[in-house]
Protein backbone atom coordinates (compact mmCIF):
# COMPACT_ATOMS: atom_id res chain seq x y z
CA UNK A 1 0.00 0.00 0.00
CA UNK A 2 1.40 3.34 -0.99
CA UNK A 3 0.96 6.22 1.59
CA UNK A 4 0.71 9.61 -0.62
CA UNK A 5 2.53 12.07 -0.33
CA UNK A 6 -0.36 14.59 2.02
CA UNK A 7 -0.41 11.77 3.84
CA UNK A 8 3.32 11.94 4.95
CA UNK A 9 3.23 15.98 4.74
CA UNK A 10 0.46 16.01 7.55
CA UNK A 11 2.73 13.68 9.39
CA UNK A 12 5.58 15.33 9.61
CA UNK A 13 3.83 18.52 10.30
CA UNK A 14 2.52 16.73 13.33
CA UNK A 15 6.01 15.16 14.07
CA UNK A 16 7.17 18.83 14.17
CA UNK A 17 4.91 18.83 17.75
CA UNK A 18 6.40 15.86 18.95
CA UNK A 19 4.22 13.00 18.17
CA UNK A 20 4.05 10.73 15.14
CA UNK A 21 0.56 9.30 14.57
CA UNK A 22 0.96 5.82 13.37
CA UNK A 23 0.82 5.06 9.48
CA UNK A 24 0.75 2.20 7.20
CA UNK A 25 4.31 1.78 7.27
CA UNK A 26 3.32 -0.08 11.14
CA UNK A 27 3.11 -3.01 9.01
CA UNK A 28 6.06 -3.23 7.43
CA UNK A 29 8.10 -5.33 10.18
CA UNK A 30 11.98 -6.70 9.83
CA UNK A 31 12.60 -10.49 8.17
CA UNK A 32 12.71 -12.72 10.97
CA UNK A 33 15.69 -15.27 9.45
CA UNK A 34 18.66 -13.34 7.26
CA UNK A 35 17.42 -10.59 4.68
CA UNK A 36 14.05 -12.32 3.24
CA UNK A 37 10.95 -10.26 3.48
CA UNK A 38 9.14 -13.31 2.49
CA UNK A 39 9.36 -14.40 6.36
CA UNK A 40 8.55 -12.05 8.92
CA UNK A 41 6.54 -11.73 11.80
CA UNK A 42 3.22 -11.95 9.37
CA UNK A 43 4.05 -15.28 7.90
CA UNK A 44 5.36 -16.96 10.67
CA UNK A 45 2.06 -16.28 12.37
CA UNK A 46 0.36 -17.72 9.81
CA UNK A 47 2.24 -20.59 10.11
CA UNK A 48 1.54 -21.28 13.98
CA UNK A 49 -2.48 -20.24 13.28
CA UNK A 50 -2.56 -23.35 10.51
CA UNK A 51 -0.51 -25.49 13.53
CA UNK A 52 -3.19 -24.33 16.16
CA UNK A 53 -5.71 -25.28 14.12
CA UNK A 54 -4.72 -28.75 13.55
CA UNK A 55 -3.90 -28.98 16.71
CA UNK A 56 -6.91 -28.15 18.18
CA UNK A 57 -9.09 -30.53 15.85
CA UNK A 58 -6.84 -33.26 16.27
CA UNK A 59 -6.74 -33.29 20.06
CA UNK A 60 -10.56 -32.69 20.42
CA UNK A 61 -11.34 -35.44 17.63
CA UNK A 62 -8.71 -38.21 18.68
CA UNK A 63 -10.70 -40.06 21.42
CA UNK A 64 -14.13 -39.62 20.02
CA UNK A 65 -16.38 -40.96 22.78
CA UNK A 66 -20.02 -41.43 22.93
CA UNK A 67 -20.09 -39.15 26.49
CA UNK A 68 -18.29 -36.41 25.02
CA UNK A 69 -15.46 -34.76 26.88
CA UNK A 70 -14.82 -31.52 27.67
CA UNK A 71 -12.44 -30.95 24.87
CA UNK A 72 -14.49 -33.31 21.99
CA UNK A 73 -17.42 -31.24 23.29
CA UNK A 74 -15.41 -27.89 22.36
CA UNK A 75 -14.45 -29.06 19.14
CA UNK A 76 -17.95 -30.43 18.07
CA UNK A 77 -19.43 -27.21 19.10
CA UNK A 78 -17.06 -25.32 16.49
CA UNK A 79 -17.78 -28.08 13.63
CA UNK A 80 -21.36 -27.98 14.35
CA UNK A 81 -21.08 -23.84 14.41
CA UNK A 82 -19.97 -23.85 10.76
CA UNK A 83 -21.60 -27.31 9.93
CA UNK A 84 -25.30 -26.57 10.53
CA UNK A 85 -24.85 -22.59 10.76
CA UNK A 86 -23.37 -21.38 8.01
CA UNK A 87 -23.15 -24.46 5.12
CA UNK A 88 -26.17 -26.39 5.69
CA UNK A 89 -28.31 -23.32 6.27
CA UNK A 90 -26.85 -21.63 3.12
CA UNK A 91 -25.64 -23.88 0.44
CA UNK A 92 -28.48 -26.89 1.04
CA UNK A 93 -29.03 -30.09 2.71
CA UNK A 94 -27.90 -31.72 -0.71
CA UNK A 95 -24.39 -30.60 -1.27
CA UNK A 96 -23.07 -28.86 1.58
CA UNK A 97 -21.40 -31.56 3.64
CA UNK A 98 -19.09 -31.38 0.16
CA UNK A 99 -17.82 -28.09 1.49
CA UNK A 100 -18.21 -27.99 5.52
CA UNK A 101 -14.41 -29.13 5.56
CA UNK A 102 -13.12 -26.32 3.64
CA UNK A 103 -15.51 -23.56 5.35
CA UNK A 104 -14.57 -25.36 8.83
CA UNK A 105 -10.60 -24.86 8.49
CA UNK A 106 -11.33 -21.36 7.13
CA UNK A 107 -13.35 -20.03 9.31
CA UNK A 108 -11.32 -21.37 12.04
CA UNK A 109 -8.12 -20.42 10.34
CA UNK A 110 -9.38 -16.77 9.78
CA UNK A 111 -10.79 -16.65 13.28
CA UNK A 112 -7.14 -17.39 14.89
CA UNK A 113 -5.40 -15.17 12.54
CA UNK A 114 -7.45 -12.59 13.41
CA UNK A 115 -7.65 -13.07 17.34
CA UNK A 116 -3.75 -12.75 17.12
CA UNK A 117 -4.28 -9.10 16.80
CA UNK A 118 -5.90 -8.52 20.70
CA UNK A 119 -3.12 -11.68 22.34
CA UNK A 120 -0.73 -9.87 24.15
CA UNK A 121 2.93 -10.09 22.86
CA UNK A 122 1.85 -11.24 19.40
CA UNK A 123 -0.73 -8.71 18.88
CA UNK A 124 -0.54 -8.51 15.34
CA UNK A 125 -3.80 -9.60 12.83
CA UNK A 126 -1.54 -11.52 10.05
CA UNK A 127 -4.77 -10.81 7.53
CA UNK A 128 -3.99 -6.80 7.76
CA UNK A 129 -0.96 -7.42 5.30
CA UNK A 130 -3.38 -7.40 2.11
CA UNK A 131 -1.54 -10.31 0.04
CA UNK A 132 -2.63 -12.81 2.52
CA UNK A 133 -6.16 -11.66 2.37
CA UNK A 134 -5.75 -11.99 -1.50
CA UNK A 135 -4.53 -15.34 -1.67
CA UNK A 136 -7.36 -16.96 0.65
CA UNK A 137 -9.80 -14.95 -1.93
CA UNK A 138 -7.74 -16.26 -5.08
CA UNK A 139 -8.95 -19.53 -3.56
CA UNK A 140 -12.67 -19.22 -3.16
CA UNK A 141 -12.56 -17.06 -6.59
CA UNK A 142 -11.00 -20.71 -7.73
CA UNK A 143 -13.51 -22.58 -5.93
CA UNK A 144 -16.92 -20.77 -6.80
CA UNK A 145 -16.29 -20.39 -10.05
CA UNK A 146 -14.69 -24.25 -10.71
CA UNK A 147 -17.82 -25.67 -9.21
CA UNK A 148 -20.31 -23.56 -11.07
CA UNK A 149 -18.63 -24.95 -14.17
CA UNK A 150 -18.22 -28.51 -13.14
CA UNK A 151 -21.74 -28.34 -12.61
CA UNK A 152 -23.10 -25.90 -15.61
CA UNK A 153 -20.63 -26.40 -17.62
CA UNK A 154 -18.47 -23.32 -19.53
CA UNK A 155 -20.84 -20.84 -21.05
CA UNK A 156 -23.97 -22.74 -18.85
CA UNK A 157 -22.18 -20.98 -16.11
CA UNK A 158 -21.45 -17.77 -17.82
CA UNK A 159 -25.06 -17.30 -18.70
CA UNK A 160 -25.86 -18.44 -15.14
CA UNK A 161 -24.27 -16.09 -13.57
CA UNK A 162 -24.88 -13.21 -15.80
CA UNK A 163 -28.36 -13.54 -16.87
CA UNK A 164 -31.03 -13.35 -13.98
CA UNK A 165 -33.55 -15.16 -14.13
CA UNK A 166 -36.69 -13.66 -15.87
CA UNK A 167 -34.78 -11.02 -17.74
CA UNK A 168 -34.78 -10.76 -21.47
CA UNK A 169 -34.93 -8.02 -24.57
CA UNK A 170 -32.81 -5.00 -25.26
CA UNK A 171 -32.28 -4.71 -21.60
CA UNK A 172 -29.95 -7.67 -21.15
CA UNK A 173 -27.13 -5.50 -22.75
CA UNK A 174 -26.87 -3.50 -19.62
CA UNK A 175 -27.52 -6.44 -17.46
CA UNK A 176 -25.08 -9.02 -18.73
CA UNK A 177 -21.96 -6.43 -18.27
CA UNK A 178 -23.54 -5.72 -15.06
CA UNK A 179 -23.87 -8.95 -13.72
CA UNK A 180 -20.62 -10.12 -14.71
CA UNK A 181 -18.57 -7.41 -13.34
CA UNK A 182 -20.33 -7.51 -10.02
CA UNK A 183 -19.95 -11.58 -9.62
CA UNK A 184 -17.24 -12.67 -11.22
CA UNK A 185 -15.02 -9.42 -11.50
CA UNK A 186 -15.63 -7.85 -8.21
CA UNK A 187 -16.45 -10.29 -5.93
CA UNK A 188 -13.07 -11.56 -4.78
CA UNK A 189 -11.79 -7.65 -4.60
CA UNK A 190 -14.30 -7.17 -1.82
CA UNK A 191 -13.88 -10.32 0.04
CA UNK A 192 -10.40 -9.71 0.31
CA UNK A 193 -10.39 -6.17 0.75
CA UNK A 194 -13.30 -6.34 3.48
CA UNK A 195 -10.78 -8.83 5.54
CA UNK A 196 -8.03 -6.85 5.09
CA UNK A 197 -9.43 -3.24 5.54
CA UNK A 198 -10.93 -4.27 8.95
CA UNK A 199 -7.80 -5.53 10.44
CA UNK A 200 -5.39 -3.22 8.93
CA UNK A 201 -8.43 -0.04 10.54
CA UNK A 202 -8.40 -2.10 13.81
CA UNK A 203 -4.70 -2.44 14.05
CA UNK A 204 -4.12 1.22 13.00
CA UNK A 205 -6.63 2.52 15.88
CA UNK A 206 -5.26 0.37 18.88
CA UNK A 207 -1.39 1.36 17.88
CA UNK A 208 -3.21 4.98 17.10
CA UNK A 209 -5.04 5.21 21.50
CA UNK A 210 -2.36 3.37 22.82
CA UNK A 211 0.71 5.30 21.35
CA UNK A 212 -1.52 8.71 21.84
CA UNK A 213 -2.31 7.71 25.43
CA UNK A 214 0.88 7.33 26.39
CA UNK A 215 2.23 9.93 24.89
CA UNK A 216 -0.13 12.45 26.35
CA UNK A 217 0.21 11.20 30.12
CA UNK A 218 3.90 10.66 30.23
CA UNK A 219 5.21 13.18 27.24
CA UNK A 220 3.60 15.96 26.39
CA UNK A 221 5.17 17.77 29.60
CA UNK A 222 2.20 19.31 30.16
CA UNK A 223 0.16 18.18 33.47
CA UNK A 224 -3.80 19.39 31.89
CA UNK A 225 -2.96 16.39 29.05
CA UNK A 226 -2.90 13.64 31.44
CA UNK A 227 -6.32 12.62 32.45
CA UNK A 228 -6.93 13.05 28.76
CA UNK A 229 -4.24 10.21 28.22
CA UNK A 230 -5.88 8.38 30.91
CA UNK A 231 -9.00 8.68 28.97
CA UNK A 232 -7.29 7.55 25.50
CA UNK A 233 -5.80 4.55 27.71
CA UNK A 234 -9.03 3.23 28.76
CA UNK A 235 -10.83 3.84 25.24
CA UNK A 236 -7.94 1.53 24.13
CA UNK A 237 -9.06 -1.45 26.41
CA UNK A 238 -12.79 -0.39 25.28
CA UNK A 239 -11.58 -0.79 21.17
CA UNK A 240 -9.59 -4.02 22.03
CA UNK A 241 -13.06 -5.32 23.12
CA UNK A 242 -15.37 -3.85 20.01
CA UNK A 243 -11.83 -5.35 17.57
CA UNK A 244 -12.81 -8.46 19.16
CA UNK A 245 -16.21 -8.19 18.09
CA UNK A 246 -14.63 -7.24 14.52
CA UNK A 247 -13.03 -10.01 14.27
CA UNK A 248 -15.30 -12.96 15.20
CA UNK A 249 -17.86 -11.15 12.76
CA UNK A 250 -15.07 -11.04 9.89
CA UNK A 251 -14.62 -14.53 9.81
CA UNK A 252 -17.89 -15.20 9.98
CA UNK A 253 -18.89 -12.46 7.18
CA UNK A 254 -15.70 -14.37 5.04
CA UNK A 255 -16.82 -17.71 5.40
CA UNK A 256 -20.74 -17.27 4.67
CA UNK A 257 -19.95 -15.09 1.58
CA UNK A 258 -17.94 -18.44 0.53
CA UNK A 259 -20.75 -20.57 1.32
CA UNK A 260 -23.43 -17.79 -0.91
CA UNK A 261 -21.00 -17.68 -3.85
CA UNK A 262 -20.61 -21.51 -3.81
CA UNK A 263 -24.48 -21.77 -3.39
CA UNK A 264 -24.92 -19.09 -6.19
CA UNK A 265 -22.62 -21.14 -8.30
CA UNK A 266 -24.39 -24.16 -7.41
CA UNK A 267 -28.23 -22.94 -7.79
CA UNK A 268 -30.54 -24.56 -10.19
CA UNK A 269 -31.71 -22.95 -13.37
CA UNK A 270 -34.92 -21.11 -12.47
CA UNK B 1 -3.73 23.52 8.17
CA UNK B 2 -1.97 20.41 7.16
CA UNK B 3 -2.98 17.30 6.27
CA UNK B 4 -5.13 15.03 3.90
CA UNK B 5 -8.46 15.86 2.25
CA UNK B 6 -8.51 12.06 1.19
CA UNK B 7 -9.31 11.51 4.85
CA UNK B 8 -11.86 13.86 4.90
CA UNK B 9 -13.33 12.64 1.66
CA UNK B 10 -13.18 9.20 3.45
CA UNK B 11 -15.39 10.65 6.45
CA UNK B 12 -17.72 11.76 4.36
CA UNK B 13 -18.00 8.65 2.18
CA UNK B 14 -18.45 6.62 5.29
CA UNK B 15 -21.60 8.54 6.17
CA UNK B 16 -23.58 5.88 2.62
CA UNK B 17 -22.71 3.15 4.09
CA UNK B 18 -23.26 3.75 7.71
CA UNK B 19 -26.79 4.55 6.75
CA UNK B 20 -27.18 1.48 5.19
CA UNK B 21 -25.91 -0.72 7.43
CA UNK B 22 -28.10 0.81 9.95
CA UNK B 23 -31.50 -0.06 8.23
CA UNK B 24 -29.84 -2.73 7.07
CA UNK B 25 -30.26 -4.45 11.35
CA UNK B 26 -32.73 -1.83 11.86
CA UNK B 27 -35.12 -3.96 9.29
CA UNK B 28 -33.28 -7.32 10.44
CA UNK B 29 -34.38 -6.60 14.10
CA UNK B 30 -37.91 -5.72 13.21
CA UNK B 31 -38.05 -8.81 11.32
CA UNK B 32 -37.28 -10.89 13.78
CA UNK B 33 -38.92 -8.99 16.92
CA UNK B 34 -42.07 -9.50 14.28
CA UNK B 35 -41.93 -12.86 13.59
CA UNK B 36 -38.77 -15.08 16.07
CA UNK B 37 -38.83 -18.16 14.45
CA UNK B 38 -37.79 -16.16 10.97
CA UNK B 39 -33.98 -15.57 12.67
CA UNK B 40 -32.10 -18.21 10.89
CA UNK B 41 -33.02 -17.18 7.40
CA UNK B 42 -33.58 -13.11 7.83
CA UNK B 43 -29.83 -13.30 9.68
CA UNK B 44 -27.85 -15.01 6.43
CA UNK B 45 -29.63 -11.68 4.70
CA UNK B 46 -29.07 -9.28 7.13
CA UNK B 47 -25.23 -10.28 7.00
CA UNK B 48 -24.93 -10.72 3.61
CA UNK B 49 -26.78 -7.30 2.61
CA UNK B 50 -24.34 -5.55 5.78
CA UNK B 51 -21.53 -7.06 3.54
CA UNK B 52 -22.70 -5.30 0.28
CA UNK B 53 -23.15 -1.99 2.02
CA UNK B 54 -19.73 -2.49 3.76
CA UNK B 55 -18.40 -3.26 -0.16
CA UNK B 56 -18.41 0.55 -0.70
CA UNK B 57 -16.82 1.95 2.49
CA UNK B 58 -14.24 -0.59 2.03
CA UNK B 59 -13.66 0.56 -2.11
CA UNK B 60 -13.79 4.33 -0.27
CA UNK B 61 -11.13 3.49 2.54
CA UNK B 62 -8.97 1.83 -0.57
CA UNK B 63 -9.36 4.93 -3.05
CA UNK B 64 -8.53 7.09 -0.02
CA UNK B 65 -5.07 5.41 0.37
CA UNK B 66 -4.32 5.17 -3.40
CA UNK B 67 -5.42 8.34 -4.50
Amino acid sequence: MTAASPLNAGRQALAAEGFTPPGPELFNLPPIFGGSLLFAKPALLLVVGAVLVFGFFYATSRKMAMVPSKAQYAGEQAYSFVRNGIARDVIGSRDFMKFVPLLLAMFSFILINNLFGVVPFIQFPSFSRASFAYGLAALVWILYNGVGIWKHGLFGYLKHQTIPAGVNGPILILIVPLEFASNILVRPVTLSLRLFANMFAGHILLVLFTLGGEYLLLEAGNVAYAPVGVLALLLAVAISFLEILVQVLQAYVFTLLTAMYVQGALAEEH
Amino acid sequence: MEGSLNMVGYGLAAIGPGVGIGLIFAAYINGVARQPEARNTLQTIAILGFALAEALAIIGIALAFVL
